[in-house]
């Protein structure tokens, strides 16, 4: 080692030590709960409750997993859930990045009012009832359409690729192809996008991930069974029916509420994880994302 | 000679308008949808001052008499003081409890020297992040079950028998804030930590040769650098002080909690979409909602005054 004039000072390496033993111990808060979820999905549900599992599963099993099959309401709400998903994130995009693309421009003729317009919309809302007056007056109540086209326009997405695109598209770019005759549209749909596949994805990804996990919307707009998400089935699984089958006592009580959260284990794995899966290998993506919002927040 | 050249200025401004016909077609779907489900229904918002009939509409409803006939029906009922208290009290305990956790974990990754490592902590730490409200919620509910759950083990080691949580109103404020900080402090964490990227690395060479510690940095450079991040986030927070999250406390409600979790959103969303008091619940709301902006900006208001942060 070459040794510099600054040497590490014992306090230095005992303060790493500590930084790394606090590191370890919330790595154990974060993930032993879920570790638990998961064994406790594939045990023996008497075991569950007698606290034989806490670090492997005991009496191994599979019958959430194959009640979960049968329970054809939670495979209607994952494809509905995935329909929602795919075409609430294209539609969603297709509407800001647009507008913030357009915002961005500091040649937009009324840019300071148009801001103010979007701006002004995060901080004061007509509030739940009005607006679900407005989604009945239109007729869009208790179609599909409501889960994907009236509430698409995200402001904090907007204005976070608004960051985007004026920090990282260069002026001179949009001199250069004026001079040439290129107007903004086509600017917009050939240069333009074609530069910000970053912003795009990180866009798609938040939108894709917040449709999966939303279930507001579906309470208050949707009430056909077959137009239900997942998450709305999953709450009747996981909350609503803790509090009915929780009643009553006796063995058999006991043992119906333990087969039903089996399911319920069962239920929580299979919906969480597709994304937890796939988000570690995007995980890079969703942190620019926050540090391109971060830096004129 | 000065009306020649308002001409000419008049004329580039026309000229500069045709030629941002393109950027106007980019704006225009989101400009109509913002103008119909947001401005739409702030228009809607008359209804809290009139006796609303979904028959008749908005425009034809006759006005309450008195106008804030509704308004004072709520500031009347009991619930008024108990959504009131339990509103800030769960928000205020999230906002003090929430706030230095992110700040805490940004400044570990940020010592963190092996880069392997730090990748780990932050995927691992984000994780949670990305459970739905509902799973979540039905996770809290799995593990603090005294019979089955993770609560029931925990307190087996010591051979003692697991409260019922989730039944105990005096239990509810600190399950829903610190299950939040469980979910939420790594992914809250990351613009602390893009704040502690941007600092030029030569501060901290500085004072590595004037003999500072690691601990010391932190103090003097990390810690002063963070503030300012801190005081514009702690200033959005404010303007949601009102707006504690529904679907969370909502799905967290039972009969044996409910005095202790029934804030105004979700009275709102019971009496406006559950028993259809349109015009009552949007009065609740309406007074909710200038609650949340008035304490933004005096919250904003101080801030620009202390330490020159401020929203705009």
């Amino acid at each position: 080692m070459k040794k510099s004039g600054v040497r590490i000072s014992r306090s230095d390496s005992a303060f790493a030590a500590i930084v790394y033993l606090l590191a370890a111990i919330s790595i154990i808060i974060i993930i032993y709960p879920l570790y638990f979820i998961i064994i406790a999905s594939v045990s023996e549900p008497s075991a569950v409750s007698n606290g034989k599992v806490w670090l492997f599963p005991h009496g191994f099993t599979t019958d959430g997993y194959k009640a979960l099959l049968q329970y054809s309401a939670i495979w209607l709400g994952y494809r509905n859930t995935i329909f929602y998903a795919a075409a609430g994130t294209a539609w969603a995009l297709a509407v800001n990045i647009p507008a913030a693309y357009a915002l961005s421009r500091k040649d937009l003729p009324f840019r300071m009012p148009l801001n103010f317009y979007y701006l002004f919309v995060m901080f004061f809302s007509g509030g739940l009832i009005p607006t679900y007056l407005v989604v009945k007056d239109l007729g869009l109540f208790d179609t599909w359409l409501v889960m994907i086209v009236p509430f698409s326009v995200s402001i904090y997405n907007v204005i976070v690729a608004r960051t985007f695109f004026s920090t990282s598209i260069p002026a001179d770019l949009l001199d250069a192809a004026q001079i040439d005759g290129c107007g903004n549209l086509r600017f917009f749909f050939s240069i333009v996008l074609p530069l910000s596949k970053a912003i795009i994805s990180v866009l798609a990804l938040w939108t894709a991930v917040g449709i999966w996990n939303s279930y507001f919307n579906a309470l208050i707009y949707l009430q056909d069974k077959a137009k239900m998400p997942m998450q709305i089935i999953l709450r009747n699984i996981l909350i609503t029916n803790q509090m009915t089958s929780a009643m009553g006592t006796g063995e058999a009580a006991q043992v119906a509420l333990r087969q039903a959260n089996l399911i319920r284990y069962a239920a929580i794995i299979a919906s969480t994880a597709p994304i937890m899966c796939f988000y570690p290998f995007v995980q890079k993506h969703f942190n620019q994302g926050v540090m391109i919002g971060a830096v004129k927040g | 000679m000065s009306k020649a050249s308002s001409n000419a200025r008049t004329a580039r401004f026309f000229h500069r308008l045709r030629a941002s016909t393109g950027l106007y077609l980019l704006l225009l779907p989101s400009f109509i949808l913002v103008l119909i489900f947001a401005y739409r229904p702030m228009y809607g918002v008359v209804i809290a001052f009139k006796d609303f009939k979904p028959a008749l509409g908005i425009a034809q409803s006759p006005w309450a008499q008195p106008l804030i006939k509704h308004f004072l029906k709520f500031f009347n009922t009991y619930q008024f003081s108990l959504t009131l208290k339990n509103t800030l009290a769960l928000s205020f305990y999230s906002l003090l409890a929430g706030f230095p956790f992110p700040i805490a974990v940004a400044l570990a990754i940020n010592q963190m020297r092996a880069k392997k490592f730090q990748l780990f902590y932050q995927t691992v730490s984000y994780l949670p992040h990305f459970i739905s409200t509902v799973v979540m919620v039905g996770l809290i509910i799995l593990w603090l079950s005294p019979g089955n759950g993770l609560i029931g083990q925990l307190y087996g080691i010591f051979n003692a028998k697991a409260p019922n949580l989730m039944g105990m109103k005096s239990a509810f404020s600190s399950v829903y804030v610190w299950s939040d900080i469980w979910q939420h402090t790594g992914w809250n964490s990351i613009i602390y930590f893009a704040a502690l990227s941007s600092i030029d690395p030569t501060l901290y060479e500085a004072a590595t040769v004037d003999g500072a510690s690691r601990w010391q940095k932190i103090r003097y450079i990390d810690l002063p650098l963070l503030m300012s991040t801190a005081m514009i986030l702690l200033i959005l927070s404010a303007g949601n002080i009102m707006n504690v999250a529904f679907e969370k406390v909502f799905l967290m409600q039972n009969q044996a909690n409910l005095s202790a979790s029934e804030v105004i959103s979700t009275y709102v969303y019971k009496t406006g979409i559950t028993q259809t008091q349109y015009s009552y619940s949007a009065a609740v709301n309406f007074f909710n909602t200038l609650c949340n902006l008035s304490l933004l900006i005096a919250v904003n208001q101080v801030s620009k005054r202390l330490s020159n942060n401020s929203l705009w």
